[in-house]
């Protein structure tokens, strides 16, 4: 990890360094409204030109991850991770941006007069965490994240800063996601209980799907797992990229008993298409931290829920905002209540950004999201 | 608890009858007695913890969780025993005790007092994982809600010794939790259960709708018809015990005990058979509005003034057991001359009897279908909610048997509304926003306002759920509490096509009008709100003062 201001772990003595690197009289002087405003197309920070995930096409764009609500086709240019990059050239075309350019975790570039360095998010491949530094002022905008281990995805590095942009997916304490190896364990159960009957997962394509599959073959299960479509490209990019998914093999032109016995992952909504209708009698799961609340697994049709989310459930969103230091908390979008109320009773200012148009492909509240994906 | 747990988890999740009725069968064959017979009642709805009110749960979650972290938690979950399962605090040291069975859960609480219950909750609570503490919870306020009927558990049941749901049903309400006799009976090491019970439930008679092509294939001739009552159907079953004692029993059309809230009724009740009827509020021989039922059943007590004002009522229209004898094996125009004797020998203005509606042809019916008032239903007429049509040679068989009932309803009213306020919806619908206020406009001097006209929590599909949700997401214009107001202006919002059954006059609603069972018929994202109804349209409709 290289770049102007390493990320802190746990020592103080890194924190004392952070310090004495900014610039504390002119913090004073500076507030994160100062830096970061909102407009039509999302977050905007007017010294450096650029806009943070917009949700329409801008100028000038700096993306945390490839999921589509964050990552859209159309600006003049394009910051992000090598591996968002290549995601999105992945999902839109080669053409999605004028112009590009990527940068390393810990990589700073200068954009206007604002210093840009990306830091691990945990989140998905490539998933990025945006550290904005201006005039002795740190703010990270963190784009959605994760803590929970995750062998596709860098693991998320705590970043010390004055104001930290959080999401808030899972801000309700009633949302603790278990650890992810009893839940492949049930799937593996499941599957051992009824070795004639498919197996299939929902999981997004982008991130989840490939997760799942890692954690799979993690818990001993090294069979072909037979994929949808709709993943085939996210996947083979994984594999590109590193990420070992064990042999994978397509779901089309398969004979119906070819099928029984199998493990199959797809995007969510395939699980309620006429493509789900070649299987005899499956089992359906479903992998997502929305699973945690029963009416919103029985919603989606799940008899198998699985607890396996990629977003920080409570205890994890709390710890990491006491981990960053910061004396501000923005909370883009998700359970924004809970979080700013939260915050307040940790001496914590707080307030609700109110975002619209995020979650609308992956965990989103309310929506069945699913393959956007290719 | 834990295999109990499990079962109710598995149970939540699985769609398919079928299935359900193995899962309860598997556990009722592995579950050892007296946890399986607890799990039973469980169930069926036959355990019943009088000091265990939601209350208590509440305090012992304040005692534990931020008031205004609770509070979001349960609008957003919906459901406060699985809210209060999520939010629980693992204990800092885990105590070293095995979990408690479900028999043990069932006989402290019943012999507990109303001061260790909490204490006794606490500790339970402490000890089971997230599941253990839904099926505690859920179990103890006696709502289990995982789509398991009464009827599915006792098919279960039967299905341990190879018989039929309706014998487990006709020594049913001799039973008593954990339900020892009814196993050994059932699994062939005891004699059947002696239906100690004069006055059994009997599991009701059921319609489909009827379809044209029903019409068209049926002979007019073989059918009889009676009205449609907009009421509850109910069974009033009364007898005499060996022992001399009188037995009298008002059941719902599931089978649950309605006696409580009926006492007025449950008195006059005066002979030894079982009616199908219609329970109806009637003053001075008329019946009144589905509402003012709808008073009487949701009070806890019943006041002399309630019995006076409102007297219930029961409109017969079927007979399945006379002085001990059960005749559902005869035909229909049997049971009916029976009945009509029946009824005029109990001689009691509150038990009359369902006419009859004459017919040559189905367009006859249909006509007074359209027009009940002229076609002998006369002053009752607003309470008539479509017709029933009956073979007259069908015996009356438990459930729904195709070709022998039909429904057949009036049509509903229609009005386009506008969506004005949605709120986040409990159980099944929990965080999606599916409580929805709409408006009609009103004229005020030059302009028009919207005026809501009701509310409205069903009718949509799955599919459009998710469209108003998003809706409502991204067009809010206020937020109070877990209401949110959208946008509702003549070009910008959400057209709604109501449908209702009736529509009263209301000094509670603004608008002076209250609708009958509206629900979402359409969405109509093809008209702008300035094209919704008018006041002046539900005005019309309503039935003259």
């Amino acid at each position: 990890m290289t770049g102007p201001i390493a990320p802190i772990h746990s020592a103080n003595i890194g924190l004392a360094a952070v310090y004495r690197q900014a610039d504390a009289l002119s913090y004073w002087s500076m507030r994160a409204e100062d830096l970061l405003s909102l407009d039509a197309a999302g977050l905007y920070c007017a010294a450096g030109g650029f806009h943070i995930d917009p949700v329409r096409p801008v100028a000038r764009a700096v993306v945390t991850h490839g999921h589509s609500d964050h990552a859209r086709s159309g600006h003049r240019a394009v910051l992000a991770t090598p591996e968002t990059i290549a995601i999105m050239a992945t999902r839109y075309g080669e053409d999605f941006t004028v112009a590009r350019q990527s940068a390393e975790y810990g990589e700073t570039v200068r954009i206007g007069e604002v210093d840009v360095t990306l830091y691990p998010a945990g989140h998905v491949l490539g998933s990025a965490q945006i550290l904005l530094e201006w005039r002795g002022l740190r703010v990270v905008v963190s784009g959605d994240y994760k803590r929970q281990a995750d062998p596709t995805a860098a693991a998320f590095v705590p970043v010390r800063c004055h104001a930290f942009v959080t999401e808030a997916t899972f801000a309700l304490p009633v949302f603790r996601h278990p650890p992810v190896r009893g839940e492949i364990a049930k799937l593996l159960d499941s599957h051992a209980l009824f070795p004639d009957r498919t197996h299939i997962v929902g999981a997004y394509a982008l991130g989840k799907a490939q997760r799942v599959i890692a954690l799979i073959r993690e818990a001993g299960y090294d069979a072909p797992i037979l994929i949808h479509g709709g993943l085939d490209r996210l996947c083979r990019l994984y594999a590109e990229r590193g990420v070992d998914l064990g042999p994978l093999e397509a779901v089309a032109g398969r004979a119906k008993a070819d099928l029984a016995g199998r493990i199959v992952l797809c995007p969510p909504s395939a699980t309620q298409d006429l493509w789900a209708r070649r299987f005899a009698d499956p089992v359906t799961a479903f992998a997502s931290g929305w699973m945690r609340v029963r009416a919103r697994a029985r919603q989606k049709g799940a008899e198998l829920p699985l607890v396996i989310s990629d977003h920080s459930d409570w205890d994890d969103l709390c710890d990491t905002i006491l981990e960053t230091g910061a004396e501000e908390v923005w909370v883009t979008h998700g359970q924004e209540d809970a979080l700013v109320h939260w915050c307040g009773t940790q001496g914590i200012r707080a307030k609700p950004l109110n975002l619209i148009g995020y979650g609308d492909e992956e965990e989103g509240e309310g929506v069945a999201a699913g393959g956007a994906a290719g | 608890m834990n295999r109990f747990a499990a079962l109710l988890d598995r149970l939540a999740y699985e769609p398919r009858r079928n299935a359900k009725i193995a899962l309860v069968e598997a556990y009722l064959r592995s579950e050892p007695d007296p946890d399986r017979g607890y799990g039973l009642a469980a169930l069926t709805g036959g355990l019943v913890f009088h000091h265990a009110k939601p209350g208590l749960i509440r305090a012992l979650i304040a005692e534990r969780v931020d008031p205004v972290l609770f509070a979001m938690s349960y609008d957003y979950v919906g459901d406060l025993s699985e809210t209060v399962s999520l939010l629980w605090p693992t204990p800092e040291a885990t105590p070293n005790e095995p979990p408690p069975g479900l028999a043990e859960v069932v006989l402290a609480l019943r012999s507990a007092g109303k001061v260790d219950i909490p204490r006794l909750l606490a500790r339970w609570l402490d000890l089971l994982d997230e599941t253990g503490r839904f099926a505690l919870l859920k179990l103890i306020t006696g709502a289990l809600r995982i789509g398991v009927s009464s009827r599915l558990a006792k098919t279960a049941v039967a299905r341990l010794g190879g018989r039929e749901p309706d014998e487990v049903e006709e020594v049913w309400h001799g039973l008593e939790p954990p339900y020892r006799a009814l196993f050994d009976w059932i699994e062939g090491r005891g004699p059947r259960p002696e239906a100690v019970d004069p006055a059994p439930f009997r599991p009701p008679m059921l319609a489909h709708a009827l379809e044209e092509r029903d019409a068209a294939e049926n002979d007019p001739a073989l059918f009889r018809a009676e009205w449609k009552w907009d009421g509850i159907r109910v069974q009033a079953a009364a007898g005499t015990m060996a022992d001399g004692r009188r037995v009298q029993r008002l059941f719902s059309r599931s089978g649950e005990d309605l006696s409580g809230a009926f006492p007025d009724l449950l008195e006059r009740l005066t002979f030894d058979g079982a009616i199908d009827g219609e329970l109806l509020v009637m003053i001075d021989g008329r019946v009144q509005p589905f509402a003012t039922l709808q008073q009487r059943l949701n009070r806890k007590t019943v006041t002399p003034k309630l019995l006076a004002e409102m007297p219930a009522a029961i409109r017969a229209y079927d007979l399945l057991a006379e002085g001990g004898e059960d005749i559902r094996a005869l035909p229909f125009d049997d049971r009916r001359t029976r009945l009509e004797a029946f009824v005029a020998a109990i001689g009691d203005p509150l038990i009359d009897l369902s006419p009859m509606i004459p017919f040559e042809t189905w367009e006859d019916l249909a006509a007074a279908r359209s027009d009940p008032s002229a076609h002998g239903a006369g002053a009752d007429a607003e309470a008539v909610e479509g017709v029933m049509i009956k073979r007259a040679a069908a015996p009356y068989v438990p459930g729904r048997v195709k070709g022998e009932w039909f429904k057949w309803k009036r049509d509903p009213y229609n009005v386009d509304a506008v969506l004005m306020y949605a709120q986040r919806g409990h159980g099944k619908r929990s965080s999606f926003y599916s409580d929805y206020t709409f408006g009609v406009w009103k004229p005020n001097g030059e302009t028009r306002e919207l005026v809501p006209v009701g509310k409205a929590y069903f009718g949509f599909t799955d599919e459009e759920l998710k469209e108003i949700d998003r809706f409502v997401r991204n067009n809010t214009v206020n937020r109070f509490g877990p209401v949110r107001e959208v946008v509702h202006t003549a070009e910008q919002g959400l057209v709604i096509e109501v449908a209702f059954e009736g529509l009263n006059r209301s000094t509670r609603h603004k608008s002076g009008v209250a609708m009958r069972f509206p629900r979402v018929a359409r969405l109509r994202w093809d008209k702008k709100p300035a094209d919704a109804d008018e006041i002046a349209v539900l005005l019309a409709m309503l039935p003259e003062a």
